[in-house]
């Protein structure tokens, strides 16, 4: 089958739905590929690395959309001004369309794609559970608009983020507050520590608290608790009651003042983005303090934010780009890349360059929007969380045995007074009943035991083969025993220590020198 | 020889026996030590020579000569990866040595002891034989086992607990027509029976054992071993003899609690064998997530290694196995020589002895102050970047921490996927011995690596000398 990867014609966009490494892994899959000219020259990838990578360049639109089986893209389709037609109606009949579709905004396209009767994956529905991560678009787009965030607020503020000491002067580090620790949060989260900045963040669900503080920030939380837990489906915190926003509000407005710089990566799908920054807080910072909206698209959590632009208010910056990720084509392209070969190499499974869309399988269940020519979204829920609940209370179920110190102390004392008691009974009669020459040795042997047990528990583990060899060694002393009776004026007796000095010493001398051979190897 | 002058000699080879145990406590000191051992042996083996008892000494020389070249030439033949067997097989000596020194002990008959000495003496002699007959066939079993001459699986007779337990019931039977028995001939019938059950009693206890747990075994015999020749000691009344059998003994019975304490399981539990077999505990771990591994190329681990600054290696036996040992020191120093900081994690039960991975790495020059043990480095996991698994399951299986109803629950384990990233080296989805599940390749920062250890690693050192 052929893949065809047209150049996006979107404004402003720069990303490519493909790089020359991910060409090169889909022509192993048995795939035919073939690029637009200029496809990922915003994104570095100069036609001649395609070519390269095996692709199959073509300057000419209509011939390149023509000849597809398959198309990867970015952005939805949209008019192509320069032919004067829908992408979507260049799309040969029956084709497969991958890239972003947002059907529930985008009902008109969908409109368009199913009158070619087309097969659509959408990489915006990729189903959030933990086997289709490699597949997730939104994680990785996600992960570069958190970084990029921290970037342009950077640009934007007049100020250092990491704290020094200078003959000049002291600089206190800058204050970052994050707002949402979900991929992008925990990304800006990141890249904001790395700067130097003291970074606090936020989110409704608490139990995000652990990955927030192993990114290096400080985890706010509300004196509240919520009904029924703030965690909805596929990753994304859910709508919470009256109550809750207030005592959250009360905390951004305090933080506010502090803070220099606020990123907010609200986002509740399929609708508008929450107002979590109102104009009064905006005029309560610091004069020079920046806000990046990740949400600006949606409406914005920040009071004032116009989507795509930059606006100063009150000597604050308030950026709302909506197009962050494609702000660093080269990185974007590359991982939407390897998600779309990520996606073909579960759609090939065989590696002949044919497709099986299996809707039998979640994830492509999930992520197909129209299967041939038929509208198959929204899919039917998965039945991930079901599961983990489970889970977790099977978790809790050995912890709850309550393990009191002070009876388990009780329980050793106890049983070392019995292991004691017995031992003593045992000399006792033992005292009572032997002769005084087994009493020596039976002194030199306890002695010895207790010799030994001190002595082995320092031997460090790196050595216990050779320990084990060295024991090895030295019970061949019992050579000893056969010697004193080699001379014995019994035949028999003779012939048994004999073979016994035999095979002990093969003991002593194979013992030894394999731990000496053992030993030179260990070196620094 | 004056018998005072053997007794200094024998004192002065029991505390060169403690001293050379003793070296073993760091690399440094280590082959002092070794040398110390020699030093004793030799010191108790002239002293004894010497105090006018022995006098048949062509047959003394001829024997040792003869057992001298046979060892020497083993232990310089010998591959690293046969260590195990190696040490099972010499444990089966000494097992076999003290039923020929008890055997003959008994029908030496310049020995004359009258009334309790004489009981005593009996009593030593019977135990020494028991003890001696278990580590002897125990051992072969074990040496079979390893070196894959006898199925590894575990045997499982019908009532096989109550057959050893009646076996020990009718060897205290035995003993009782033995210390009864006026001369040699009547004696011999009820020690030769008593001999052939302990024979039986160390092949089934050891054939009842599955492969896995052979490092236990194997530490297990070399503590018999140990008592075997302390009851020898006992018998003979000779004190170095007894020294060195409490000594050997009690290092047996260390290596097999640490052994078992690092695999959760108590000792007895082990000995009494069948694990993995047993009702149906071989379970999938009760992950109820989808099941998708990750797999990666050796480029992209390649890429992963060299990009990362901290860098953990967990080998298991799996690794020398496939003698990936070589490639796996070539990618560390590659990798240190770039500044990486790589350093290897070795689990107590990792191998097939205590020890033996640390012997496998000594032996592909893998300097030993990199190799940690697990307590070390646990810690450290979260700040590394890449975790490198070979050959390894159940060590690294995170089910043995939150999985209350997996069959390896609360064993210690390595916390490999703490790491940002972890590569997992396995020929298959196979599970590991234990015949659980690991969740390990499940988790979103596990990729796998498939095929054999060895071609695996030559093709990431192959990527990473090209990347140079």
């Amino acid at each position: 089958m052929r893949i065809v990867i047209p150049k996006e014609i979107y404004e402003g966009e720069r990303r490519v739905a493909a790089s020359p490494d991910s060409v090169q892994r889909l022509i192993k899959l048995g795939f035919n590929v073939a690029i637009e000219s200029g496809a990922g020259a915003a994104a570095s990838f100069p036609d001649g690395q395609f070519q390269a990578a095996g692709a199959e360049v073509i300057a000419d639109t209509r011939a390149l959309w023509n000849s597809a089986d398959v198309v990867l893209k970015v952005r939805p389709p949209m008019a192509n001004a320069q032919l004067g037609l829908h992408e979507a109606d260049l799309l040969p009949e029956g084709a497969t369309w991958i890239g972003f579709i947002w059907p529930a905004q985008n009902q008109e396209i969908m409109d368009r794609l199913v009158a070619r009767k087309a097969t659509v994956l959408a990489m915006d529905q990729v189903p959030r559970i933990s086997r289709a991560q490699k597949l997730d678009a939104l994680s990785s787009m996600a992960n570069i608009a958190g970084y990029r965030a921290i970037i342009e607020a950077a640009n934007h503020f007049g100020r250092f983020f990491t704290g020094q000491i200078t003959a000049a002067g002291k600089v206190p580090p800058a204050k970052v507050l994050v707002i949402g620790a979900g991929v992008a949060g925990l990304a800006a989260i990141g890249a904001a520590v790395s700067l130097g900045a003291i970074v606090r963040a936020f989110d409704t669900r608490p139990e995000v608290k652990d990955q927030v503080k192993s990114m290096g920030a400080e985890f706010l939380e509300l004196d509240f608790e919520e009904e029924g837990g703030s965690s909805g489906s596929g990753g994304y915190a859910k709508q919470m009651s009256q109550a809750f926003i207030d005592a959250e509000m009360a905390l951004f407005a305090a933080q506010a003042s502090e803070v220099d710089i606020i990123v907010t990566t609200a986002l509740i799908p399929g609708k508008p983005a929450p107002r979590l920054i109102t104009a009064d807080m905006v005029a309560a910072m610091k004069e020079g303090s920046v806000i990046v909206d990740l949400a600006a698209e949606t409406g914005g959590n920040c009071e004032g934010v116009q989507p795509g632009q930059v606006v100063v208010k009150n000597g604050v910056t308030l950026i709302g780009f909506t197009d962050l990720p494609s702000r660093l084509p080269t990185q974007a392209s590359q991982l939407y890349a390897t998600n779309l070969r990520h996606l073909l190499t579960d759609l090939c499974p065989k590696k002949d360059g044919q497709l099986v869309i299996n809707m039998e399988d979640d994830v492509v269940r999930g992520t197909t929007v129209i299967h041939q020519g038929q509208i198959s979204w929204p899919p039917p829920p998965l039945k991930v969380a079901a599961q983990a609940a489970v889970d977790t209370s099977k978790k809790a179920a050995p912890a709850a045995e309550p393990v009191d110190p002070e009876r388990v102390a009780a329980e050793q004392n106890r049983s070392i007074l019995r292991i004691m008691g017995i031992t003593g009974v045992l000399l006792l009669a033992l005292g009572a009943s032997a002769p005084a020459a087994f009493l020596t040795h039976m002194t030199v042997f306890v002695l010895s035991i207790f010799i030994g047990y001190m002595v082995i528990w320092n031997v460090t583990p790196a050595l216990h083969t050779p320990l084990m060899s060295v024991t090895n060694a030295i019970s061949g002393i019992i050579v000893i025993g056969a010697m004193l009776q080699i001379s014995a004026p019994s035949y028999t007796v003779e012939f048994l220590a004999i073979v016994a000095v035999l095979i002990a010493t093969i003991n002593i001398a194979g013992g030894f020198l394999v731990t000496q051979r053992m030993l030179r190897m260990f070196r620094k | 020889m004056s018998q005072g002058l053997l007794t200094v000699s024998y004192i002065a080879a029991s505390v060169l026996f403690i001293l050379s145990l003793g070296g073993l406590s760091a690399q440094e000191s280590a082959r002092r030590g070794n040398l110390y051992g020699v030093a004793g042996i030799v010191i108790a083996i002239v002293a004894t020579t010497l105090s006018g008892q022995v006098t048949n000494l062509v047959a003394l020389i001829g024997a040792m000569v003869v057992g001298a070249a046979i060892g020497s030439y083993v232990a310089s033949r010998v591959e690293m990866t046969e260590m195990p067997e190696l040490v099972a097989i010499l444990h089966s000596f000494v097992g076999m040595a003290a039923v020929l020194v008890g055997v003959a002990n008994y029908l030496d008959p310049r020995a004359a002891f009258v009334g309790t000495e004489r009981t005593i003496h009996e009593i030593e002699i019977y135990v020494g034989i028991f003890i001696g007959g278990v580590t002897f066939t125990g051992s072969v079993v074990a040496f079979g086992k390893l070196r894959g001459i006898i199925n590894s699986k575990p045997l499982m007779l019908p009532a096989r607990h109550q057959i050893n337990f009646a076996l020990v019931l009718l060897t205290l039977w035995l003993a009782k027509p033995f210390l009864a028995a006026t001369d040699l001939s009547d004696g011999m019938v009820p020690l030769l029976f008593m001999t052939a059950i302990s024979f039986f009693i160390g092949w089934h206890l050891v054939m009842g054992i599955g492969g896995a747990d052979m490092p236990v075994v194997v530490s297990m015999l070399n503590s018999y071993s140990g008592w075997a020749a302390a009851a020898t000691g006992f018998m003979l009344s000779n004190d170095v003899l007894i020294v060195v059998g409490a000594l050997v003994g009690s290092s047996g019975a260390i290596l097999s609690y640490i052994m078992c304490h690092a695999m959760n399981r108590s000792f007895i539990s082990v000995i009494l064998g069948g694990f993995g077999v047993e009702g149906g505990t071989v379970v999938a771990a009760a992950d109820g997530g989808p099941k998708d591994v990750i797999a990666a190329s050796a480029e992209e681990v390649a890429d992963m290694l060299s990009g990362a600054s901290e860098v953990i290696i967990v080998p298991g036996y799996g690794m020398a196995v496939a003698q990936a040992q070589y490639p796996v020191y070539e990618i560390t120093k590659i990798l240190r020589d770039k500044g990486v900081n790589v350093r290897f994690g070795i689990h107590p039960v990792a191998g097939r002895l205590p020890g033996h991975m640390n012997v496998l790495l000594a032996e592909a020059r893998v300097p030993y102050d990199i190799v940690l043990e697990m307590d070390e480095l646990n810690h450290d996991f979260p700040k590394t970047d890449v975790s490198l698994i070979i050959g390894a399951n159940d060590i690294v299986n995170p089910g043995a921490q939150d999985d209350a109803s997996s069959p390896i629950y609360g064993m210690p384990v390595l916390e490999v996927w703490k790491a940002r990233t972890c590569v997992v080296l396995k020929r298959s989805m196979a599970t590991g011995y234990s015949g659980v599940d690991n969740p390990l390749f499940y988790k979103s920062n596990s990729r796998m690596l498939f095929g054999d250890a060895k071609k695996s690693m030559d093709a990431v050192l192959e990527q990473l000398r090209s990347a140079g």
